[in-house]
């Protein structure tokens, strides 16, 4: 199929379709709503369910129960629909039930801003909602990405009978962009063993987040934990640019880590040796290779659009290795390609390594140009 | 001593296949199990139970599908109806009804009820009302009487600071999209028996395909309202129905001429 001109929500729509979705549920919040209006034709005109739910809260146990039945299913939403989805999240995870998020992030928090952010990486790759799950998160760069990301989450979510999300922030939603769709799968007809179908007697299934036996409850979580050791060793995914001579590593995801790639070629046409090291999968977050980067260059430069929350993985992998700084712009503010730019040519006139903690000498550059 | 040869006799009550057999963790007296075994009953006599698929609540029935001997999937605190539409949704050739407490469903629930009888969501729902959060230990509940005692309002229910008991039934029943709503009370055999004839009726409402439906139930509390069940139960006759009459809320015409 050809490339044609997408909008990043109605993009991931199409492309949650085209993997087999079967039922979504969703409630209007910007800077995500266009995908929500794109299901709500596209869905019944393909005689699959869309419904509008009364709100987040209802949307995600909506998907809950559409779960339990065995169908694919998701929702989309952006960050205060997030947080109130947070409770249905780790009910979903405790039934072992696979489905998928999709997140467009705004700044935060509160009510917030309209404006891109990529805040919800803590309450996401860290688990917002109680006690010990894991969902798989991954951050997409661009449109196509976006596509190829979401059309795979369905598959994942069921090999590991887990939440998929996939994490963008606004700006991605909101760009239209040359995408190429991928075929339209068929709809899955078979239901999976533990689904619910309305059966009796020796037939019945029960599916629960509930025991009130903690040493089951004990077995469970452990249950959880070792599928996550299988998708930490098998779904890593990350993508490098311009890292073979670098000396100096920028480390950002999503659109933080796409403008630092026009900043880092920048650099590079003034001949300055750095490359990018771009994680898609923030959970399982690519600890490898952030390891090897840390060993081979001399800076680690981490660029986000909040107040450092992926830093702190990195800095958890780095262990003081080689010196990491931090460069955010927070709130719903996009950083431009000039000043991570900005950044690393600080950086290659004095390599030498900082005095104290990333955020902190951030926070003092940072200070005088948020409040000009 | 005469021995008795039960094999000509004819069985005129037993165990409804429905109810799976197992002994309940419910309190002596408690109406939970007077409401487990008339769903079971309607489930059977209508032939459902390979089509149906329970929603339990979070409330002393969380458990619940423990009892019934069909599908179950357990939701979250009041998120029951919002759950049992995602699963009629994607089953709508599946019976689905949610079994909720008063703490549950009008409660923390009570977003996600109204909005599912607003849409005229073809669930039934069960709703057990015992005036108090029977699970926690009985904590004020939005159907508390006025001046009633319980563990948060230790000196009776003061209208002025938590203002008044919320009537589900008159709520719901000004919903178009609800087609059937009813409410009984479980205190005696013949308001049992009505309680099982509106629990068909409210089945009946959504094999029919006529949209929302709910029965409530009044309930009795004995541990919490620290009484007799039989002093529970005579409570709830004096008390608590001339503040939750029984009665048909709502009735579709298509079911007006139903005889069950
Ligand atoms: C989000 C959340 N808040 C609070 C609780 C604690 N909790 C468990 S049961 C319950 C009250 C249930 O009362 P009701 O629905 O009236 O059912 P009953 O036990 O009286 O049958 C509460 C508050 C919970 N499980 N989840
Ligand atoms: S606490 Fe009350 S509602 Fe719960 S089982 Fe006991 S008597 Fe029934
Ligand atoms: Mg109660």
């Amino acid at each position: 199929m050809a490339k044609e001109l997408w909008k990043g929500n109605e993009a991931f729509a199409e492309a949650a379709i085209r993997a087999g979705l079967q039922a979504y549920f969703g409630y209007p919040i910007t800077p995500q709503t266009e995908a929500l209006e794109y299901m709500s034709s596209r869905m019944p005109e393909l005689g699959r369910v869309f419904l509008q739910a009364e709100s987040e809260l209802g949307a995600i146990n909506m998907v809950y129960g559409a779960a339990c039945t065995g169908v694919r299913t998701m929702t989309s939403t952006s960050s205060p629909g997030t947080s109130l989805m947070m409770e249905g999240l780790s009910y979903i995870a405790a039934t072992e039930l696979p489905m998928v998020l999709v997140d467009v992030v705004r700044g935060g928090p509160g009510l917030g801003t309209i404006s891109p952010s990529q805040g919800d990486y803590n309450q996401m790759v860290h688990g917002g909602g109680h006690g010990d799950y894991y969902p798989i998160v991954m951050a997409p760069a661009g449109v196509q990405e976006t596509v190829d990301i979401v059309y795979g989450m369905f598959d994942l979510a069921e090999k590991y009978r887990s939440i998929g999300v996939v994490m963008l922030d606004g700006s991605i939603g909101q760009m239209i962009e040359p995408a190429e769709m991928p075929p339209m799968l068929e709809v899955r007809k078979d239901i999976p063993e533990w689904a619910v179908r309305g059966g009796s007697g020796k037939d019945k299934r029960i599916l629960t987040s509930i025991n009130l036996d903690p040493a089951e409850m004990e077995k469970m979580n452990l249950r959880l934990l070792k599928r996550w050791k299988e998708v930490e060793k098998n779904e890593v995914r990350f993508a490098e640019y311009y890292m073979d001579d670098a000396k100096i590593a920028i480390i950002g995801n999503g659109t933080a880590g796409r403008i630092a790639l026009s900043a880092v070629r920048a650099a590079r046409a003034a001949g300055i040796p750095v490359g990018l090291l771009r994680p898609i999968s923030l959970s399982p977050f690519p600890v490898k290779a952030v390891q090897e980067v840390a060993a081979q260059v001399d800076n680690i430069l981490v660029v986000e659009m909040n107040a450092g929350m992926m830093l702190e993985d990195v800095l958890k992998v780095v262990q003081g290795k080689t010196s990491v700084e931090f460069y955010g712009r927070i709130g719903g503010v996009m950083p431009y390609p000039e000043e991570i730019l900005a950044e690393i040519q600080r950086i290659a006139a004095n390599p030498s390594p900082i005095n104290g903690h990333p955020r902190d000498l951030w926070i003092e550059r940072i200070e005088p140009v948020i409040n000009r | 001593m005469v021995a008795l040869d039960i094999k000509d006799m004819e069985v005129v009550y037993q165990h409804p296949d429905s109810l799976a057999n197992v002994s309940t963790h419910y309190c002596p007296g408690c109406t939970h199990g007077i409401a487990h075994r008339l769903v079971a009953e309607v489930i059977d006599e209508m032939g459902l139970a390979e089509h149906t698929i329970g929603v339990a609540s979070v409330g002393c029935s969380a458990f619940s599908y423990n009892y019934f001997d069909f599908d179950f999937v357990q939701a979250p605190h009041g998120r029951a109806p919002a759950m049992a539409t995602g699963v009629k949704r994607c089953k709508p050739d599946r019976i689905v009804f949610t079994y909720q407490g008063d703490g549950d469903m009008i409660s923390i629930g009570a977003g996600e009820i109204i909005a599912a009888a607003g849409r005229g969501e073809n669930i039934t729902v069960i709703f057990m009302n015992n005036a108090n959060y029977g699970m926690t230990g009985g904590q004020m509940a939005p159907t508390t009487l006025p001046g009633m005692k319980t563990t948060s309002s230790p000196n009776g229910r003061d209208v002025e600071q938590t203002g008044y008991p919320i009537l589900a039934s008159e709520l719901l029943a000004t919903q178009e999209g609800a087609s059937f709503i009813a409410r009984r009370s479980l205190h005696d055999p013949k308001n049992i028996r009505m309680a099982k004839k509106a629990i068909r009726m409210a089945f009946e409402t959504q094999v029919r395909g006529l949209g929302f439906s709910m029965v409530e139930l009044l309930s009795t509390c004995p541990t919490n309202w620290h009484m007799t069940p039989a002093n529970a139960a005579k409570w709830m006759e004096e008390k608590m129905i001339p503040y939750f009459p029984i009665g048909d809320y709502k009735v579709h015409p298509a079911l007006s001429e139903l005889k069950v």
